[in-house]
Formats: structure tokens, sequence, C-alpha cells
């Protein structure tokens, strides 16, 4: 476990030593508050769409920084031959998986927590009132979302070649599952066979992004979600990302690494 | 034959200005984009409408607090409800149980899905109204000719947010736009009839409603019942409170003709008669 952690350490000081996040989170604020600095009708009470920007801002904020964080991972280690001497301290193959994850894992809730403390103290700043349990609601299951995105983008930089390309297809991929995961069904039942039946079977087999998004109970100040229901949804995001992480286990353990 | 790239460089340069001054006025001609009177017609040209009809239906899943429709569902098309609500149209037991538009889990993955979703249908109230307003704003800004953008946004400005001020202005606004909008005449003579209580101005602005109605192409009459028919009722009910009951019967009747419920109508012209025949002073014994 200690081996694990310090690969962890490893990307987490990678995080902050790289720009990615500062810029991420710059962008994010200036757009923010350029957004909440408008006047509509003169009235400034209005806050929603402000939230609802920022929120927007900040999931595609983590996804960029989970995914491209990660795609480089394996590949940089390969590419720089680092991971040679790594492997000889000695430090298993599954330890690398695991140390990576964590890192990448760790790093992006870290990002998140900033971001969402910002959020907080904008909206709060608008409307002296502070939702702390649903922002921790909020931001509990999109971590874990992206537990499972970071899994999969592990899983993907073993078998793509390039960081470019893992990036881009775990992009598809997760946008994919966020906008169609709720509807597949729905689009299923109305199709002929056997495309109903292919579509159903993608539907119950495909991990469930949709469900961690809690953007709108936080824009629309609705009532904190069931804790029972946070936690089987936290369960659900831990089977989904130790099934990414043991599938790219089994393909790194294989996998040459001189080549 | 060496040439000095300081030689080069102001050359181009030269070249570059003097091409710059005579194609400055003819690249005016190129484009109306840069024409546009405002940032967003500069930047995405006539596809800035796609985008102004995303931010009108933003207005409307703002309206229902998050819980709408995606284009996958069977509600989708409907429409819009922030649009039948400033029409002053209620929401019966039976749009309620309509726009249920979930209906009953698909499967067990459906049904733990709604947790973590809006699943109950409410509406903006309490003056959370507001909410929507930059959303309409936003829809006015990219495409000026949106009409619904200015009848809805004036009409929860001044309804539910009491803000007869911005209400006008942004009516104004929309009329200098579409100064052919018989929809946002009639809701500007609204305006001024329900909450700035000015009968007079209602009255004129109405009239001039039905004047340009009366000038559409017999296509966009058609089109345009509803607002017609809006005009006619509200001019009669005006004319009747201001005690000019001819007149009042005059309007009922003119509405008759394009009423999809000509007889609710005869009941008020039924009404009206009666209190003219009394207001007329009974012929004198000989």
């Amino acid at each position: 476990m200690n081996k694990i952690i310090a690969l962890a350490g490893v990307v987490l000081k990678e995080l902050y030593r790289r720009k990615d996040f500062y810029v991420l989170f710059v962008l994010t604020a200036l757009l923010t508050v350029a957004a909440g600095a408008v006047n509509f009708f003169h009235d400034d009470k209005i806050i929603r769409y402000v939230k609802d920007i920022c929120l927007l801002l900040i999931w595609v904020s983590a996804l960029v920084i989970a995914i491209v964080t990660t795609a480089r991972q394996i590949p940089a280690e390969r590419e720089a031959r680092t991971i040679f001497p790594l492997l000889a301290k000695p430090v298993s193959r599954g330890q690398v998986i695991a140390g990576k994850f964590l890192g990448c894992w760790l790093a992006t809730g870290v990002a998140l927590v900033v971001f969402y403390f910002f959020f907080a103290i904008i909206t709060g700043s608008h409307e002296h009132i502070w939702p702390w349990a649903l922002y921790f609601q909020a931001l509990w299951l999109q971590w874990f979302m992206l537990a499972i995105v970071i899994a999969l983008v592990v899983l993907g930089s073993i078998y793509f070649a390039a960081p470019s390309s893992t990036s881009t297809i775990s992009f598809i991929a997760v946008v994919g599952l966020l906008g169609l995961g709720s509807h597949l069904r729905t689009i299923a039942l109305q199709q002929p066979e056997p495309m109903q039946f292919i579509l159903t079977l993608i539907y119950f087999c495909m991990p469930h992004l949709e469900w961690f998004d809690l953007r709108d109970f936080v824009v629309y100040d609705q009532s904190l979600v069931p804790w029972l229901d946070v936690a089987l949804a936290t369960i659900y995001a831990a089977i989904w990302t130790g099934i990414f992480l043991l599938l790219a286990w089994l393909g790194f353990r294989r996998k040459n690494l001189t080549t | 034959m060496k040439i000095s790239p300081l030689l080069t460089l102001t050359a181009l340069l030269a070249l570059a200005f003097a091409l710059a001054t005579s194609l400055a006025s003819r690249a005016d001609g190129w484009s109306q984009r840069t024409k546009s009177n405002n940032v967003f017609g500069m930047m995405f040209g006539d596809g800035r409408k796609l985008f102004a009809n995303h931010f009108f239906t933003m207005a409307d899943v703002y309206f229902h607090s998050g819980y709408y429709p995606s284009i996958f569902d069977k509600n989708a098309g409907e429409q819009k409800e922030i649009i039948s609500a400033s029409h002053g149209k209620k929401e019966t037991e039976e749009d309620e149980k309509n726009e249920d538009f979930l209906g009953k889990p698909k499967d067990w993955i459906d049904a733990f899905g709604r947790r973590f979703r809006i699943t109950q249908h409410m509406h903006l109230e309490s003056g959370n109204e507001r909410e929507m307003l930059p959303w309409l704003r936003l829809a006015a800004d990219l495409d000026p000719q949106k009409i619904e953008t200015y009848t809805v946004g004036a009409f929860f400005l001044r309804e539910h947010l009491g803000r007869t001020n911005e209400a006008e202005a942004f009516l104004r606004e929309g009329l200098r736009n579409n100064p052919d909008s018989c929809e946002i005449l009639f809701e500007l003579g609204r305006l001024y009839h329900e909450s700035s209580h000015d009968p007079d101005r209602a009255r004129n602005v109405w009239e001039l409603g039905v004047k340009k109605f009366l000038r559409l192409k017999p296509e966009e009459q058609k089109e345009g019942k509803i607002v017609i028919d809006e005009l006619l009722v509200n001019l009669a009910r005006l004319e009747d409170e201001a005690g000019n009951f001819e007149q009042a019967i005059n309007w009922f009747h003119a509405a008759q003709k394009v009423s999809p419920n000509p007889d609710a109508l005869q009941l008020q012209i039924d009404a009206i008669q009666k209190k003219l025949a009394a207001s007329r002073p009974a012929p004198s014994p000989k």
C-alpha cells in the first residue's frame, strides 16, 4: 500500500506543477464572474443562470483535468523509460496501475474541492444561503463518477497508442454515456429488432454516469438526495472502477513495454 | 541579388496598406453580418436563431424548475408552457397528467436513476420567475424577430414581478424590431389596461393591432386567428367597462367571426344588450 501511496503522491505533485488546473480554474472563475456581472432588467437577485454556467464549467474542467492527466501517465513513463527503474524497485504492474489511478483520482478530488469552494463563495455571496450538504453530495457523486472515468482512461492508455487518442476517445465515450445514458432504453424501445435488443443490452451493460450529475438539484434548489441512494451510487461507482482497473491490469500485465 | 529582409517587410506592409484602402469599401458589401447592430449577429450570422430557440427553451426549463422532457421523451414537441401561461391559461389536472412525461419506470436502472433527477412537476413562483429573464434577454438579443420572447418576458415582468416599466421597455424594443407585430401590440395593450390602468392608451394600441392585422396577407391572417380573437374580445370588454355598449357589441360581433367559441361571446352580447336597454330612458307615456 505504501508503494501505491508513494506513486499517487508523485502524480499529485505533477498536478500542481503543471498549469492545466490553474488555467482551467482561472478560466472558470473569469467566465463565472463575467456572467454574474451582467445585469438583466435591473434585477440583481437573479442567480440561477450563474450557478448553471459555473457548474457546467466545473464539470467540463474536471473532466478535462481527469482525462488529460490520466491519459499521459503510463505512456509518459514508457516514453521516458522511467517505467523500468520503477518496476525494478520492485513495484508490481498492478501497483503501478493502482498508484496512477489513486494519484489522478486524488488530484481531481483536490481540484474539485477548490472549484466547489469557489462556487459556494460566488453563489453564497448572492443568495446568502449555504446548502453545504447538497454541495457535498454533488461534489461526492461527481468525484466518484470521475473515479469511473479515470479508471476507464487508465484502461484506454494501456491499449491506445498515444495519450491524444486516449483522451479523444475517452471524451467521446464519457460525453456519450452522460448524454445518452438515461435515454438509451427509450430509444431502444422505439427501434425494430435486432437493434432494440442490441441497444437494450448496451443500456444494461454500460456504466450509468448520468446518476452522478446533481447539477439540477443545486441549480433549482432541490432537497437532498436520500443518503442511502448516495451510498448505493458510491458502491456502484466503486464496482465499475474496479472492473476497469482489473481490465487495465490484465492488459498491462502482458504488455511488452519495450515496443 | 540579395534583398534585405527589412526592405521585404516594408514592401509587404506598404502592399497590405494599399490593398486595405482599396478593399475596405468593397468588403462592406460582401457580408450582411458586419452590418448587424448587435454583437451576436456579427459573430453568428443567421445561426444565432438556433441559439435563440435554445435559450427560449431554457427559460421554459427554468419555469418548470428543471422538470422537462428531453428530445427523446413523448412530450418533447409540445407548446412551451411559458407561452400558454402568458396567454393567461391556467393549468388543469388534465394538463398536469399530460405533463407526466416520465411515466412508470421502465426497469430498475430507470427507477434508481430517478432518485438523481428532478421528478416533481412545479413552476417558478413567489418572484422566482425572475430566474427565467436572462435566457429571454439572450433569446431576444440573438433573434430580435422572435416575437414570443418579448410577449412572454413582458408578461412575467409585469404580472409576476410587478416591473411594469421594464416590461413596457422590453415590448417597445420588440415593437421597434417587429413594427407590424399584432402580438406585441396586444401585450402592450394589456400592460396599459391591466397594470397602468390607462384604458385610452390600451384602446389605441389594440385598435392599432386590429388595423395591422387587417393589413396582413390572407394566409398570415389565418395563422393569427388567436391574436385577433384576443384583440377583439379585449377591445369589446374595454368598451363594455367604459360604458360604450354599442361599440362593445360591434367588437364582440367581429370577434364571433374568428372565435372558436362564438356561442360564449353571444351570451356576453346578450348581457350587454340588456344593460343597453336598461340604460335607455323608457318611452314617455302619451
